[in-house]
């Protein structure tokens, strides 16, 4: 059984869409999880639909939604403190220093991140580089296992099938309460995957096709 | 944020004129366009708290989408695709345009204080 878990990701949100599921297995085992969230995701582009959110008020928005998945995940969190979309600017050595403290601290056995230019969305793949170099930091006999989410379209081609893979159906229900938490982003992001007409109008139904295995890369340092 | 009113824009964006002020200037169309659609393309630009000092500003549009300009004294700031607009604090005109999804595709925004950062 795992000791601690920590996950590493920059947005309110890729927690929910990402590994709800993995966490809830987590914490059904009483294993405590902890969320590093990079940012507030100021930079959005969705702001509910309809629209209740502008640029100035969604990182409060934001903030607030992240508080309620985690607390719906029963996991605590973390704020880094970073803006959306600079995180490939700022300088890795310091993101990963940050990020090695707060795990010295917290000493998981385990950290999900993202897998660094599998990732997609550049935030994803420059925190995922920034969380592995911290863990590589970590004297060998005390670094954590690292599990690396891929999320492009190419990922089994890039990388081959992923070591793990989590089926997540038994607990669809509290993924989707994490991810509905996130009202400004839920229903964008869940429509925005499907651009045909057949989109069907409930979101749970879209939202399982995509989102019922959470798999993860075991990184070969 | 409510549809432009081109009147009430108009005569926020001239309570600006010969002040310093500071802008937010945006327009993206999300990190994921590419990853959603192969044909797209990932386009984005972002501008947070320039100082600026125009003495021309113009609302221009059609009822339902419009662009604006500011004039600077060696140069200029636009904007086109503005839907909705919003007096935020009571001080900092923020102007948007919004996708049918209500997906944030470019932004304008005017402060006589900084936008926090």
């Amino acid at each position: 059984m795992e000791k601690h878990v920590v996950v590493i990701y920059p947005h309110p949100d890729d927690e929910s869409f990402g590994a709800a599921g993995t966490i809830a297995k987590f914490r059904d085992q009483g294993v405590p999880v902890t969320y590093l969230c990079g940012t507030l995701g100021e930079m959005g582009r969705n702001m509910g639909n309809p629209t209740f959110a502008n640029r100035e008020t969604l990182p409060e928005i934001r903030k607030q939604e992240l508080i309620n998945a985690c607390n719906v995940l029963d996991m605590e969190l973390r704020m880094l403190g970073y803006r959306d979309k600079t995180l490939e600017y700022e300088d890795r050595n310091e993101v990963a220093q940050h990020i090695k403290g707060i795990l010295e601290e917290l000493e998981p056995s385990l950290v999900i991140t993202h897998y660094p230019e599998h990732a997609v969305h550049p935030d994803h793949n420059a925190l995922g580089a920034a969380a592995i170099e911290a863990v590589r930091l970590i004297d060998e006999e005390k670094r954590p296992t690292v599990w690396a989410q891929a999320i492009t379209n190419t990922q089994l081609e890039d990388l081959g099938v992923p070591q793990i893979i989590n089926d997540v159906r038994d607990n669809f229900d509290k993924k989707m309460e994490a991810i509905l938490c996130h009202q400004s982003q839920a229903n964008g992001v869940i429509r925005s995957w499907n651009q045909s007409d057949d989109l069907s109008n409930d979101l749970k139904e879209e939202a399982m096709k995509r989102l019922s295995i959470e798999s993860f890369y075991i990184w070969k340092f | 944020m409510k549809p432009i009113d081109i009147t009430k824009v108009q005569e926020k964006l001239e309570s600006f004129v010969g002040k310093e002020v500071y802008i937010h200037l945006e327009t993206t169309n999300g990190a994921y366009a590419s990853h959603v659609n192969e044909k797209a393309y990932n386009v984005g630009v972002y501008i947070r708290n320039a100082k600026v000092r125009f003495n021309q500003a113009k609302i221009v549009g059609d009822g339902k989408s419009y662009r604006a300009g500011l004039k600077m004294e060696i140069g200029w700031i636009y904007a086109e695709g503005l839907t909705d607009w919003e007096l935020f604090e009571n001080e900092k005109l923020l102007m948007a345009g919004h996708d049918r999804e209500g997906r944030l595709m470019v932004a304008l925004q005017i402060s006589e204080t900084p936008f926090h950062y």
